[in-house]
């Protein structure tokens, strides 16, 4: 530390050696640039500090979502395996019909393809907007592959009729370039038609905008849950003595510390239909032994098991909160008059707002993105968008797809970080 | 919470309807997890309470799902149990095999971690520090961006971890990271950081700064500084966001799926494989076994948070 650059230090110095002009440091230079100096360099440590960890996560954690937004629009396994049709689509506006030049140009990227082994390849991507085609692709280039003449398109048309198809021509008119906005037009359940106007899916094709609303739906329910019976709790917790509400306050951080997966088998073990809960229910008769209840494996099992496992974020702010309001206001209000009821509703209600926004916001930022538990105990009914995500990146390998949904679920959870970095802050987060 | 004595009888009853309330809510929070210690312990492969249990009948309980969690995977399960048996199950069992993962994965993510968050903090807890909200705000995200999406990310990353240079118009070969430890380690690395962040930022709250300056006017270098005066203070959080982030990387799954290989078997995902193929009682045990990790986990961090609030002259209550 250089003592001659403390302010205070050099303040008081520069004030005996010089009573007038500027006010100078012990070496003579002002003292306003020796304390921007010392401020700048004060400021670069602090940065040089944050600086290892800052580029950590930028190059684990931003880049690779980085890269995961630049799939959701890039998908170039039509464009870079067949360069001539692409070529062709590219001087040709839309809608001119197909050409001799065209069908040689297919043709021969046909053939060129099956060679390299990369048909596979092109057609799963023009399968993803055209559900079918795939095979379609393969076959051909299983017959092509020995070489294919003039004329191409009787031979072509010779293989499959379907090569005439004016949808596949416009899908792979979409295809030719590697950038598309096609994937967020699928999750939003548009398509192109035949001319390239956007338009709605089929009925039955229309999953992503329900499954978004779903989870919007489930995740304000969750969080509605959640306040039901953390509000009470919490309020119980701030306004016992500390000693036995330390003690309670275990039963709210043993499940915080318990493993996800462990809470999850807990409530697949409890719920099942040979499960305790519907043991107890026989037992006490509530119901027949024939009619055990369906809990899990449905939506049912996401919200009980969810809430279960938010509640916790739900309780912490509410309490830390409400441990600091003063109870002399609602004892005011009711030596005014108040009934209990008005008094909660009107005085010591508003005052726990902020607790509650901070509570909401949390869990309702970890409902809309959870994945494990409705994976578990959801069923097909309590599936989230997560699991869509999941189910394209591991099982149908629409990798664009996935990320354009990603995409999407990764914009509404920073608007509400955003959100409740403005509200909150985040600075006010806490663990326990 | 006392009744005050002018209280009428409708808030008589609406208060101990109140405190029912919050009793079956406390029920609601912790009896899922109480349940699946004594089931664990059952006789037979069911996941509910037999008449046997339930009449305290020695028979209704016994150890098997214990024992199947050594044995399973093991190359000779039945033979006598002697040395060599021991270090079959050592060399072999699938969840000790399991456990030997996360442990690595654990301890190496939470080492890197906790460096790194740490001196991030120190620097984040100055006043000095330029652009201190966005540069937080992007330190903390891991933890609120949905781990589906953190996971999507890391799979194309870590499968090609050079992509990233030829944006800059190098095309350098590298191996992947996918399927590798050090690659789990580096994701679980990422996601263990904002709990040290927080923790640490949250102790240096109360940190006297003063104290720097007055080891640094007795002639201390800044390094001596940090491990004389700074560290041993603050060192309960820190210890306490290492823990948080050894507990992220021991609990974590989904990340482990899409990028760790065969050989990065840990915990979570043994568990996550036995609960979606066949849900035997065994995952009951690993689950007990778990609880009760947690518990001294619980009670560790409990006890630095007292010892935190001692060293920083805030009275416990």
């Amino acid at each position: 530390m250089a003592h001659s650059l403390d302010p205070q230090g050099a303040a008081v110095t520069a004030s005996e050696i010089a009573p007038e002009g500027p006010l100078r440091t012990a070496d003579g230079q002002p003292l306003a640039r020796a304390l921007a100096r010392s401020q700048a360099r004060a400021r670069r440590q602090a940065f040089l500090l944050v600086l290892p960890l800052l580029l950590f996560v930028l190059i684990t954690f931003v880049v690779p979502i980085g890269q995961m937004l630049q799939r959701s629009v890039k998908n170039d396994g039509f464009s870079a395996n067949m360069p001539q049709i692409s070529a062709w689509f590219a001087e040709n506006p839309p809608g001119t019909e197909p050409d001799a030049a065209a069908w040689q140009a297919l043709a021969l990227d046909l053939q060129a393809a099956a060679e390299a082994r990369s048909i596979g390849v092109v057609g799963t991507r023009i399968n993803y907007d055209m559900p079918g085609t795939r095979s379609l692709f393969t076959s051909a280039g299983r017959q092509v592959r020995r070489g294919i003449e003039p004329p191409y398109r009787e031979k072509l048309l010779e293989m499959d009729e379907d090569w005439a198809d004016p949808q596949l021509w416009s899908v792979m008119r979409q295809a030719s370039t590697p950038y598309t906005a096609n994937f967020y037009l699928a999750a939003m359940d548009m398509t192109r038609d035949e001319a390239g106007n956007i338009v709605r899916v089929e009925e039955q094709q229309r999953v992503y905008l329900m499954l978004f609303m779903r989870t919007l739906w489930l995740s304000l329910l969750i969080t509605f849950t959640t306040f039901v019976l953390g509000f009470p709790v919490a309020h119980l917790l701030a306004t016992l003595p500390m000693r036995k509400s330390n003690l309670l306050m275990i039963l709210v951080l043993l499940p915080f510390w318990t493993s996800l997966l462990v809470r999850t088998t807990a409530w697949m073990v409890l719920l099942q239909q040979q499960g305790v809960i519907n043991d107890v229910f026989v037992w006490l008769g509530i119901i027949n032994d024939s009619q055990r209840l369906q809990m899990i494996y449905n939506q049912t099992g996401t919200i009980i098991a969810m809430t279960h496992i938010l509640l916790p974020f739900m309780i912490l702010p509410l309490y830390s909160v409400m441990r600091t309001i003063n109870p002399s206001y609602v004892r005011a209000a009711r030596s005014l008059g108040a009934t209990s009821w008005t008094a909660f509703r009107r005085i010591y209600f508003p005052q726990t707002l902020p607790g509650l926004g901070a509570g909401a916001l949390l869990v309702f930022i970890l409902a809309v993105g959870y994945y494990i538990t409705p994976a578990l105990v959801g069923g097909s009914s309590g599936q989230l968008i997560s699991n869509l995500i999941a189910m394209h990146m591991t099982r149908t390998l629409n990798w664009s797809m996935a990320a354009a949904l990603a995409a999407m679920l990764l914009g509404g959870v920073l608007i509400l970080y955003w959100l409740y970095d403005r509200l909150v802050g985040i600075d006010n987060l806490k663990l326990g | 919470m006392a009744l005050p004595k002018y209280a009428s009888t409708t808030e008589r009853i609406w208060h101990y309807t109140y405190l029912v309330l919050c009793g079956a809510i406390f029920f609601f929070l912790i009896a899922p997890i109480v349940v699946v210690i004594p089931l664990s312990f059952n006789a037979e492969p069911y996941f509910t309470f037999t008449d046997e249990m339930l009449a305290f009948d020695p028979e209704g309980y016994s150890l098997r799902w214990y024992d199947s969690l050594l044995t399973f995977g093991m190359a000779n399960p039945d033979a006598p149990r002697d040395g060599s048996w021991w270090a079959d199950a050592w060399a072999n069992a699938k969840w000790i095999k399991a456990a030997k993962s996360s442990v690595i994965i654990g301890v190496f993510s939470t080492i890197l971690a906790t460096c790194l968050g740490t001196l991030a903090a120190l620097g984040l807890s100055r006043p000095e520090m330029p652009y201190r909200r966005a540069i937080m705000a992007v330190l903390i995200s891991p933890m609120i961006v949905p781990i589906i999406i953190t996971a999507t990310g890391m799979f194309f990353f870590y499968s090609n971890p050079c992509e990233l240079l030829t944006w800059f118009g190098l095309s350098p070969q590298c191996g992947k990271l996918a399927g590798t430890y050090l690659g789990v380690i580096l994701a679980h690395a990422t996601l263990g950081i904002p709990f040290v962040i927080i923790t640490v930022t949250a102790t240096l709250v109360g940190f006297d700064q003063s104290l720097n300056r007055a080891a640094a006017s007795l002639g201390a270098n800044p390094r001596r500084t940090f491990f004389r005066i700074t560290m041993p203070l603050i060192l309960p959080g820190v210890i306490s966001g290492a823990l948080f982030a050894f507990v992220t990387s021991f609990d974590e799954v989904v990340a482990v799926l899409f990028i760790a290989g065969p050989d990065q078997q840990t915990i979570p995902r043994q568990m996550w494989n036995g609960i979606r193929e066949q849900i035997s009682p065994a995952i009951l045990a690993v689950a007990t076994l778990l609880v009760i990790f947690s518990i001294a986990l619980l009670t560790t961090v409990e006890l630095l948070r007292r010892r935190s609030e001692k060293l920083r002259g805030i009275t416990p209550h």
